[in-house]
Protein backbone atom coordinates (compact mmCIF):
# COMPACT_ATOMS: atom_id res chain seq x y z
CA UNK A 1 0.00 0.00 0.00
CA UNK A 2 1.48 3.54 -1.40
CA UNK A 3 0.23 6.87 0.73
CA UNK A 4 -1.68 7.98 -3.03
CA UNK A 5 -3.89 4.79 -2.38
CA UNK A 6 -4.43 5.11 0.94
CA UNK A 7 -5.45 9.07 0.67
CA UNK A 8 -7.65 8.41 -2.46
CA UNK A 9 -9.38 5.51 -0.49
CA UNK A 10 -9.37 7.84 2.48
CA UNK A 11 -10.85 10.59 0.81
CA UNK A 12 -13.37 8.17 -0.95
CA UNK A 13 -14.45 7.00 2.60
CA UNK A 14 -14.77 10.69 3.53
CA UNK A 15 -17.06 11.69 0.49
CA UNK A 16 -19.49 8.10 0.99
CA UNK A 17 -19.66 9.43 4.91
CA UNK A 18 -20.48 12.73 3.70
CA UNK A 19 -23.09 11.36 1.59
CA UNK A 20 -24.99 8.95 4.31
CA UNK A 21 -24.51 11.60 6.71
CA UNK A 22 -26.46 13.74 4.20
CA UNK A 23 -29.26 11.10 3.90
CA UNK A 24 -29.95 10.48 7.34
CA UNK A 25 -29.92 14.17 8.36
CA UNK A 26 -32.68 14.43 5.68
CA UNK A 27 -34.40 11.60 6.27
CA UNK A 28 -34.93 13.35 10.29
CA UNK A 29 -36.18 16.18 8.42
CA UNK A 30 -38.72 14.13 6.37
CA UNK A 31 -39.56 12.10 9.44
CA UNK A 32 -39.91 15.44 11.50
CA UNK A 33 -42.16 16.88 8.88
CA UNK A 34 -44.26 14.18 8.08
CA UNK A 35 -43.98 11.26 10.52
CA UNK A 36 -47.28 9.18 9.51
CA UNK A 37 -44.40 8.62 6.31
CA UNK A 38 -41.98 7.28 8.69
CA UNK A 39 -41.77 3.84 7.45
CA UNK A 40 -41.03 4.94 3.53
CA UNK A 41 -38.76 7.21 4.58
CA UNK A 42 -36.88 4.53 6.43
CA UNK A 43 -36.63 2.35 3.80
CA UNK A 44 -35.99 4.72 1.52
CA UNK A 45 -33.11 6.14 3.63
CA UNK A 46 -31.80 2.86 4.00
CA UNK A 47 -31.46 1.87 0.26
CA UNK A 48 -29.67 5.33 -0.68
CA UNK A 49 -27.34 4.51 2.13
CA UNK A 50 -26.58 1.02 1.63
CA UNK A 51 -26.01 2.50 -2.42
CA UNK A 52 -23.26 4.61 -0.96
CA UNK A 53 -21.66 2.38 1.22
CA UNK A 54 -21.28 0.25 -1.40
CA UNK A 55 -19.15 2.74 -2.89
CA UNK A 56 -17.55 3.77 0.25
CA UNK A 57 -16.15 -0.56 0.26
CA UNK A 58 -15.42 -0.29 -3.01
CA UNK A 59 -12.89 2.46 -2.14
CA UNK A 60 -11.65 0.80 0.75
CA UNK A 61 -11.08 -2.34 -1.62
CA UNK A 62 -9.55 -0.35 -4.39
CA UNK A 63 -6.87 1.14 -2.08
CA UNK B 1 -39.87 -16.90 27.27
CA UNK B 2 -42.84 -15.73 29.62
CA UNK B 3 -45.41 -13.43 27.76
CA UNK B 4 -48.38 -11.93 29.25
CA UNK B 5 -51.60 -12.80 27.47
CA UNK B 6 -54.48 -12.45 29.87
CA UNK B 7 -55.07 -9.31 31.59
CA UNK B 8 -55.59 -10.66 35.37
CA UNK B 9 -52.62 -10.22 37.59
CA UNK B 10 -51.68 -7.67 35.42
CA UNK B 11 -48.59 -6.03 38.20
CA UNK B 12 -47.37 -9.70 38.88
CA UNK B 13 -47.15 -10.08 35.13
CA UNK B 14 -45.47 -7.10 34.17
CA UNK B 15 -43.14 -7.76 37.13
CA UNK B 16 -42.62 -11.47 35.63
CA UNK B 17 -41.57 -9.54 32.39
CA UNK B 18 -39.20 -7.34 33.48
CA UNK B 19 -37.48 -10.06 35.22
CA UNK B 20 -37.68 -12.48 31.87
CA UNK B 21 -36.14 -8.56 30.28
CA UNK B 22 -33.37 -8.81 33.38
CA UNK B 23 -32.37 -12.58 32.94
CA UNK B 24 -32.19 -12.29 28.80
CA UNK B 25 -30.31 -9.07 28.52
CA UNK B 26 -28.39 -10.75 31.10
CA UNK B 27 -27.92 -13.90 29.04
CA UNK B 28 -27.13 -11.44 25.97
CA UNK B 29 -24.15 -9.87 28.42
CA UNK B 30 -22.41 -12.83 29.35
CA UNK B 31 -22.64 -14.46 25.46
CA UNK B 32 -20.74 -10.75 24.59
CA UNK B 33 -18.24 -10.55 27.14
CA UNK B 34 -17.71 -14.57 26.82
CA UNK B 35 -17.09 -14.21 23.20
CA UNK B 36 -14.85 -11.44 23.89
CA UNK B 37 -12.70 -13.88 26.34
CA UNK B 38 -13.04 -16.72 23.79
CA UNK B 39 -11.17 -14.29 21.12
CA UNK B 40 -8.75 -13.20 23.68
CA UNK B 41 -8.11 -16.99 24.34
CA UNK B 42 -7.31 -17.35 20.60
CA UNK B 43 -4.98 -14.46 20.08
CA UNK B 44 -2.60 -16.24 23.14
CA UNK B 45 -2.04 -19.16 21.21
CA UNK B 46 -0.35 -17.32 18.13
CA UNK B 47 1.89 -15.62 20.49
CA UNK B 48 4.41 -18.20 20.43
CA UNK B 49 7.41 -17.70 19.14
CA UNK B 50 6.53 -19.24 15.23
CA UNK B 51 9.26 -20.78 12.84
CA UNK B 52 9.80 -17.54 11.12
CA UNK B 53 11.47 -16.27 14.18
CA UNK B 54 10.14 -13.53 16.62
CA UNK B 55 7.82 -11.00 15.33
CA UNK B 56 6.82 -8.11 16.77
CA UNK B 57 3.24 -7.93 18.72
CA UNK B 58 1.76 -5.72 15.76
CA UNK B 59 2.84 -8.54 13.33
CA UNK B 60 1.47 -11.42 15.36
CA UNK B 61 -1.67 -9.80 15.53
CA UNK B 62 -2.35 -8.96 12.03
CA UNK B 63 -1.53 -12.54 11.13
CA UNK B 64 -3.71 -13.50 13.05
CA UNK B 65 -6.69 -11.67 11.84
CA UNK B 66 -5.48 -12.33 8.24
CA UNK B 67 -5.78 -16.18 9.35
CA UNK B 68 -9.10 -15.82 10.98
CA UNK B 69 -10.61 -14.26 8.00
CA UNK B 70 -9.64 -17.25 5.38
CA UNK B 71 -11.36 -20.46 5.67
CA UNK B 72 -10.26 -23.23 7.38
CA UNK B 73 -9.59 -27.01 6.95
CA UNK B 74 -9.74 -27.61 10.79
CA UNK B 75 -12.70 -26.53 12.79
CA UNK B 76 -10.71 -24.93 15.56
CA UNK B 77 -12.28 -23.82 18.84
CA UNK B 78 -9.67 -22.70 21.08
CA UNK B 79 -5.41 -23.23 22.00
CA UNK B 80 -3.22 -22.70 24.57
CA UNK B 81 0.47 -22.05 24.81
CA UNK B 82 2.54 -23.17 27.43
CA UNK B 83 4.63 -20.20 28.22
CA UNK B 84 7.64 -21.93 29.00
CA UNK B 85 8.48 -24.25 26.32
CA UNK B 86 5.87 -22.23 23.61
CA UNK B 87 4.65 -25.54 22.29
CA UNK B 88 1.03 -24.28 21.16
CA UNK B 89 -1.99 -27.20 21.65
CA UNK B 90 -5.01 -26.25 19.21
CA UNK B 91 -8.34 -27.74 20.53
CA UNK B 92 -10.79 -28.28 17.83
CA UNK B 93 -11.74 -31.42 15.35
CA UNK B 94 -10.54 -31.88 11.79
CA UNK B 95 -12.57 -31.94 9.13
CA UNK B 96 -12.45 -33.79 5.63
CA UNK B 97 -10.76 -33.13 2.45
CA UNK B 98 -11.86 -33.75 -0.82
CA UNK B 99 -9.45 -33.45 -3.94
CA UNK B 100 -10.15 -33.75 -7.30
CA UNK B 101 -7.02 -34.21 -9.32
CA UNK B 102 -6.82 -36.90 -12.09
CA UNK B 103 -8.94 -39.15 -9.10
CA UNK B 104 -10.57 -38.70 -6.21
CA UNK B 105 -8.53 -38.02 -3.13
CA UNK B 106 -10.44 -38.16 1.01
CA UNK B 107 -8.69 -37.88 3.91
CA UNK B 108 -9.24 -35.94 7.23
CA UNK B 109 -7.53 -32.68 7.42
CA UNK B 110 -5.59 -34.14 10.80
CA UNK B 111 -2.84 -35.98 8.66
CA UNK B 112 -1.86 -32.20 7.99
CA UNK B 113 -0.44 -32.13 11.16
CA UNK B 114 1.81 -35.43 11.13
CA UNK B 115 4.44 -36.28 9.15
CA UNK B 116 5.55 -32.64 8.15
CA UNK B 117 2.35 -31.52 6.99
CA UNK B 118 2.61 -33.47 4.12
CA UNK B 119 -0.11 -36.39 2.91
CA UNK B 120 0.28 -38.91 0.87
CA UNK B 121 -2.82 -40.01 -0.91
CA UNK B 122 -2.97 -42.44 -3.80
CA UNK B 123 0.29 -41.57 -4.85
CA UNK B 124 0.46 -38.06 -4.90
CA UNK B 125 1.98 -35.61 -2.44
CA UNK B 126 -0.34 -32.93 -0.18
CA UNK B 127 0.47 -30.07 1.52
CA UNK B 128 -1.27 -27.28 2.84
CA UNK B 129 0.33 -23.55 3.03
CA UNK B 130 -1.87 -20.55 4.45
CA UNK B 131 -5.15 -22.55 4.45
CA UNK B 132 -4.54 -23.66 0.69
CA UNK B 133 -3.65 -27.12 -0.40
CA UNK B 134 -1.08 -27.54 -2.56
CA UNK B 135 0.39 -30.80 -4.26
CA UNK B 136 3.98 -31.23 -3.62
CA UNK B 137 6.96 -33.62 -3.08
CA UNK B 138 7.48 -36.27 -0.41
CA UNK B 139 9.79 -33.20 1.72
CA UNK B 140 6.28 -31.15 1.14
CA UNK B 141 8.74 -28.17 -0.67
CA UNK B 142 6.40 -25.01 -1.74
CA UNK B 143 8.11 -23.34 -4.77
CA UNK B 144 7.63 -19.26 -5.00
CA UNK B 145 7.58 -17.10 -8.08
CA UNK B 146 9.40 -13.40 -7.00
CA UNK B 147 5.96 -12.18 -5.31
CA UNK B 148 6.32 -15.11 -3.18
CA UNK B 149 3.32 -16.64 -4.28
CA UNK B 150 3.82 -20.67 -4.39
CA UNK B 151 3.75 -21.67 -7.78
CA UNK B 152 2.96 -25.62 -7.16
CA UNK B 153 -0.66 -27.46 -8.78
CA UNK B 154 -3.44 -26.51 -6.73
CA UNK B 155 -6.22 -29.64 -6.64
CA UNK B 156 -9.42 -28.93 -7.50
CA UNK B 157 -10.82 -28.39 -3.60
CA UNK B 158 -14.12 -29.89 -2.61
CA UNK B 159 -13.06 -30.34 0.76
CA UNK B 160 -15.88 -29.84 4.18
CA UNK B 161 -14.45 -26.66 5.91
CA UNK B 162 -14.67 -24.54 8.62
CA UNK B 163 -17.49 -21.98 6.27
CA UNK B 164 -19.00 -25.36 4.84
CA UNK B 165 -19.70 -26.50 8.10
CA UNK B 166 -21.53 -23.52 9.60
CA UNK B 167 -23.67 -23.17 6.20
CA UNK B 168 -24.74 -27.05 6.66
CA UNK B 169 -25.36 -26.48 10.27
CA UNK B 170 -27.63 -23.14 9.32
CA UNK B 171 -29.24 -24.63 6.70
CA UNK B 172 -30.50 -27.84 9.34
CA UNK B 173 -31.26 -25.43 11.69
CA UNK B 174 -33.70 -23.31 9.41
CA UNK B 175 -35.17 -26.13 8.27
CA UNK B 176 -35.99 -27.93 12.07
CA UNK B 177 -36.77 -24.36 12.89
CA UNK B 178 -39.13 -23.29 10.50
CA UNK B 179 -40.88 -27.00 9.61
CA UNK B 180 -41.25 -27.52 13.44
CA UNK B 181 -43.22 -24.15 13.40
CA UNK B 182 -45.14 -24.45 10.54
CA UNK B 183 -46.47 -27.67 12.45
CA UNK B 184 -46.96 -25.88 15.45
CA UNK B 185 -49.28 -23.43 13.34
CA UNK B 186 -51.13 -26.21 11.79
CA UNK B 187 -52.19 -27.88 15.63
CA UNK B 188 -52.79 -24.57 17.23
CA UNK B 189 -55.42 -23.42 14.91
CA UNK B 190 -53.01 -20.88 13.42
CA UNK B 191 -51.83 -18.90 16.75
CA UNK B 192 -48.27 -18.51 16.85
CA UNK B 193 -46.33 -20.90 19.91
CA UNK B 194 -42.68 -20.83 21.69
CA UNK B 195 -40.54 -19.17 19.41
CA UNK B 196 -42.43 -18.42 16.67
CA UNK B 197 -44.46 -15.68 18.62
CA UNK B 198 -40.70 -13.64 17.72
CA UNK B 199 -40.37 -14.96 14.67
CA UNK B 200 -44.11 -14.61 13.24
CA UNK B 201 -43.69 -10.69 13.25
CA UNK B 202 -40.05 -10.85 10.96
CA UNK B 203 -41.65 -13.13 8.68
CA UNK B 204 -44.67 -10.71 8.48
CA UNK B 205 -42.34 -8.08 7.91
CA UNK B 206 -40.71 -9.16 5.25
CA UNK B 207 -43.50 -10.69 3.61
CA UNK B 208 -45.80 -7.29 3.71
CA UNK B 209 -42.62 -4.18 4.07
CA UNK B 210 -39.82 -6.10 2.02
CA UNK B 211 -41.97 -7.99 -1.05
CA UNK B 212 -45.19 -6.72 -1.59
CA UNK B 213 -44.27 -3.16 -0.78
CA UNK B 214 -41.27 -4.27 -3.65
CA UNK B 215 -42.66 -6.55 -5.86
CA UNK B 216 -46.13 -6.13 -5.57
CA UNK B 217 -49.73 -7.85 -4.74
CA UNK B 218 -49.98 -10.06 -7.22
CA UNK B 219 -46.24 -11.46 -7.73
CA UNK B 220 -44.86 -11.55 -4.60
CA UNK B 221 -45.93 -15.34 -3.88
CA UNK B 222 -43.18 -16.49 -6.36
CA UNK B 223 -40.14 -14.60 -4.15
CA UNK B 224 -41.51 -14.79 -0.87
CA UNK B 225 -39.83 -18.33 0.22
CA UNK B 226 -36.27 -17.55 -1.29
CA UNK B 227 -36.38 -13.79 0.48
CA UNK B 228 -37.18 -15.50 3.56
CA UNK B 229 -34.50 -18.49 3.47
CA UNK B 230 -31.86 -15.56 2.37
CA UNK B 231 -33.14 -13.20 4.77
CA UNK B 232 -32.67 -15.84 7.48
CA UNK B 233 -29.39 -17.50 6.03
CA UNK B 234 -27.70 -14.76 6.22
CA UNK B 235 -29.04 -13.50 9.77
CA UNK B 236 -28.17 -16.40 11.66
CA UNK B 237 -24.84 -17.03 9.69
CA UNK B 238 -24.12 -13.15 11.05
CA UNK B 239 -25.09 -14.37 14.00
CA UNK B 240 -22.80 -17.06 14.36
CA UNK B 241 -19.67 -15.01 13.17
CA UNK B 242 -20.33 -12.71 16.60
CA UNK B 243 -19.91 -16.11 18.70
CA UNK B 244 -16.80 -17.34 20.20
CA UNK B 245 -17.27 -20.06 17.63
CA UNK B 246 -14.94 -17.75 15.26
CA UNK B 247 -16.44 -18.40 12.44
CA UNK B 248 -16.50 -16.09 9.38
CA UNK B 249 -18.92 -17.35 6.87
CA UNK B 250 -20.59 -14.25 4.94
CA UNK B 251 -17.39 -12.68 5.35
CA UNK B 252 -16.03 -15.11 2.76
CA UNK B 253 -16.33 -13.55 -0.93
CA UNK B 254 -17.38 -16.91 -1.94
CA UNK B 255 -19.95 -17.39 0.05
CA UNK B 256 -21.63 -13.88 -1.10
CA UNK B 257 -20.68 -13.96 -4.34
CA UNK B 258 -22.94 -17.50 -4.70
CA UNK B 259 -26.07 -16.00 -2.89
CA UNK B 260 -25.41 -12.92 -5.22
CA UNK B 261 -25.40 -15.32 -8.41
CA UNK B 262 -28.05 -17.10 -7.19
CA UNK B 263 -30.25 -13.14 -7.05
CA UNK B 264 -28.74 -12.46 -10.54
CA UNK B 265 -29.94 -16.20 -12.30
CA UNK B 266 -33.22 -15.35 -10.63
CA UNK B 267 -34.13 -11.64 -12.13
CA UNK B 268 -32.78 -12.82 -15.69
CA UNK B 269 -35.04 -15.66 -15.23
CA UNK B 270 -38.28 -14.26 -14.11
CA UNK B 271 -37.42 -10.94 -15.95
CA UNK B 272 -40.90 -10.30 -18.30
CA UNK B 273 -40.92 -8.50 -21.59
CA UNK B 274 -41.03 -5.49 -20.31
CA UNK B 275 -38.19 -5.51 -18.05
CA UNK B 276 -35.90 -6.08 -21.50
CA UNK B 277 -37.60 -3.91 -23.32
CA UNK B 278 -36.84 -1.44 -20.76
CA UNK B 279 -33.01 -1.93 -20.59
CA UNK B 280 -32.37 -2.59 -25.01
CA UNK B 281 -35.49 -0.23 -26.05
CA UNK B 282 -35.96 2.17 -22.86
CA UNK B 283 -37.48 5.02 -25.64
CA UNK B 284 -40.22 2.50 -27.19
CA UNK B 285 -42.17 4.23 -29.86
CA UNK B 286 -41.76 7.97 -28.77
CA UNK B 287 -38.74 9.08 -31.23
CA UNK B 288 -37.97 7.75 -34.67
CA UNK B 289 -34.83 5.31 -34.83
CA UNK B 290 -32.36 7.71 -35.92
CA UNK B 291 -32.41 9.44 -32.83
CA UNK B 292 -32.89 6.31 -30.74
CA UNK B 293 -29.55 5.03 -32.36
CA UNK B 294 -27.33 7.91 -31.05
CA UNK B 295 -28.88 7.59 -27.20
CA UNK B 296 -28.77 4.07 -27.31
CA UNK B 297 -24.95 3.75 -28.07
CA UNK B 298 -24.38 5.25 -24.87
CA UNK B 299 -27.65 4.06 -22.83
CA UNK B 300 -27.70 0.38 -23.40
CA UNK B 301 -24.42 -0.42 -22.77
CA UNK B 302 -24.82 1.37 -19.47
CA UNK B 303 -28.14 -0.95 -19.22
CA UNK B 304 -26.05 -3.65 -19.67
CA UNK B 305 -23.83 -3.00 -17.17
CA UNK B 306 -26.02 -2.46 -14.90
CA UNK B 307 -27.60 -5.91 -14.79
CA UNK B 308 -24.23 -7.19 -13.44
CA UNK B 309 -23.04 -4.02 -11.36
CA UNK B 310 -26.18 -4.88 -9.40
CA UNK B 311 -25.48 -8.06 -7.90
CA UNK B 312 -22.07 -7.31 -7.15
CA UNK B 313 -22.98 -4.12 -5.04
CA UNK B 314 -25.01 -6.92 -3.38
CA UNK B 315 -21.98 -9.43 -3.12
CA UNK B 316 -19.28 -6.78 -1.54
CA UNK B 317 -21.32 -4.55 0.49
CA UNK B 318 -22.15 -8.08 2.56
CA UNK B 319 -18.52 -9.45 2.37
CA UNK B 320 -17.24 -5.82 2.86
CA UNK B 321 -19.24 -5.08 6.11
CA UNK B 322 -18.80 -8.11 7.82
CA UNK B 323 -15.24 -7.85 7.11
CA UNK B 324 -14.89 -4.85 8.25
CA UNK B 325 -16.82 -5.52 11.98
CA UNK B 326 -14.89 -8.48 12.05
CA UNK B 327 -11.07 -6.84 11.80
CA UNK B 328 -12.42 -3.82 13.92
CA UNK B 329 -13.51 -6.29 16.75
CA UNK B 330 -10.24 -8.59 16.29
CA UNK B 331 -7.91 -5.34 16.29
CA UNK B 332 -9.86 -3.89 19.12
CA UNK B 333 -9.11 -7.11 21.49
CA UNK B 334 -5.79 -6.94 19.91
CA UNK B 335 -5.08 -3.94 21.93
CA UNK B 336 -4.65 -5.38 24.91
CA UNK B 337 -1.21 -7.01 23.95
CA UNK B 338 -0.12 -3.70 22.23
CA UNK B 339 -0.75 -1.97 25.76
CA UNK B 340 0.59 -4.42 27.91
CA UNK B 341 -0.50 -2.35 31.17
CA UNK B 342 -3.97 -1.95 33.15
CA UNK B 343 -4.91 0.30 30.26
CA UNK B 344 -5.35 -2.39 27.89
CA UNK B 345 -7.81 -4.76 29.50
CA UNK B 346 -10.91 -2.40 30.63
CA UNK B 347 -10.23 0.10 26.84
CA UNK B 348 -10.33 -3.14 24.80
CA UNK B 349 -13.33 -4.88 26.60
CA UNK B 350 -14.78 -1.65 26.92
CA UNK B 351 -14.56 -0.41 23.09
CA UNK B 352 -15.47 -4.35 21.62
CA UNK B 353 -18.23 -4.57 24.24
CA UNK B 354 -19.80 -1.08 22.21
CA UNK B 355 -18.66 -2.82 18.96
CA UNK B 356 -20.20 -5.77 19.32
CA UNK B 357 -23.39 -4.61 20.26
CA UNK B 358 -23.04 -2.44 17.12
CA UNK B 359 -22.22 -5.73 15.27
CA UNK B 360 -25.52 -7.17 16.45
CA UNK B 361 -26.85 -4.47 14.58
CA UNK B 362 -25.28 -4.83 11.16
CA UNK B 363 -25.89 -8.67 11.49
CA UNK B 364 -29.71 -7.68 10.63
CA UNK B 365 -29.22 -4.80 8.80
CA UNK B 366 -27.41 -6.53 6.62
CA UNK B 367 -29.34 -9.27 6.19
CA UNK B 368 -32.25 -6.75 5.88
CA UNK B 369 -30.60 -4.93 3.44
CA UNK B 370 -29.32 -7.91 1.20
CA UNK B 371 -33.30 -9.49 1.07
CA UNK B 372 -34.52 -5.47 0.24
CA UNK B 373 -32.46 -5.17 -2.69
CA UNK B 374 -33.37 -8.62 -4.06
CA UNK B 375 -36.98 -8.30 -3.80
CA UNK B 376 -36.01 -4.01 -5.54
CA UNK B 377 -34.36 -6.60 -8.61
CA UNK B 378 -37.27 -9.17 -8.59
CA UNK B 379 -39.59 -6.49 -8.34
CA UNK B 380 -38.10 -4.19 -11.36
CA UNK B 381 -37.44 -7.62 -13.24
CA UNK B 382 -41.56 -8.77 -12.71
CA UNK B 383 -43.17 -5.33 -13.34
CA UNK B 384 -44.91 -5.13 -16.85
CA UNK B 385 -45.64 -1.87 -18.44
CA UNK B 386 -49.10 -1.45 -17.24
CA UNK B 387 -47.98 -1.74 -13.40
CA UNK B 388 -45.21 0.34 -14.47
CA UNK B 389 -47.02 3.38 -15.49
CA UNK B 390 -49.97 2.51 -12.80
CA UNK B 391 -47.40 2.95 -10.11
CA UNK B 392 -45.74 6.20 -11.76
CA UNK B 393 -49.42 7.72 -11.75
CA UNK B 394 -49.78 6.49 -8.08
CA UNK B 395 -46.34 8.38 -7.29
CA UNK B 396 -47.07 11.62 -8.87
CA UNK B 397 -50.59 11.46 -7.32
CA UNK B 398 -49.08 11.36 -3.86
Amino acid sequence: MTIPTIVGAGLAVIGAGIGIGMIGGKAMEAIARQPEAYGKIQTAMLIAAALIEGIGFAAIFAG
Amino acid sequence: MYFCTDFTDTIICSKMQRKTLVRLLSVLLFIVSFSAVAQHGMDVKEIAPGPEGNKTKKEEIKEFINHHLLDSHDFNLFGSTDELTGETKHYGFPLPVILWDGGLHTFMSSEFHHNNGVVVSNGNQYTLYHEKIYRTDAEGTINYDEKHHPTNVRPLDFSITKSVVMMLLTSLLLLWLFHSLSKSYAKNGRLPRGIGRFFEPIVLYIRDDIAIANIGEKKYKKYLPFLLTTFFFIWFLNMFGLTPLGVNVTGNIAVTTALAVIVFLITTFTGTKDYWKHIFDPLGDGMPWVGKILIYIILVPIEILGLFIKPFALLIRLYANMTAGHVVLMSLIGLIFIFKSWIGGPLSFGLSFAISLIELLVALLQAYIFTMLAALYFGFASETHAEHEAHEGEVQHL
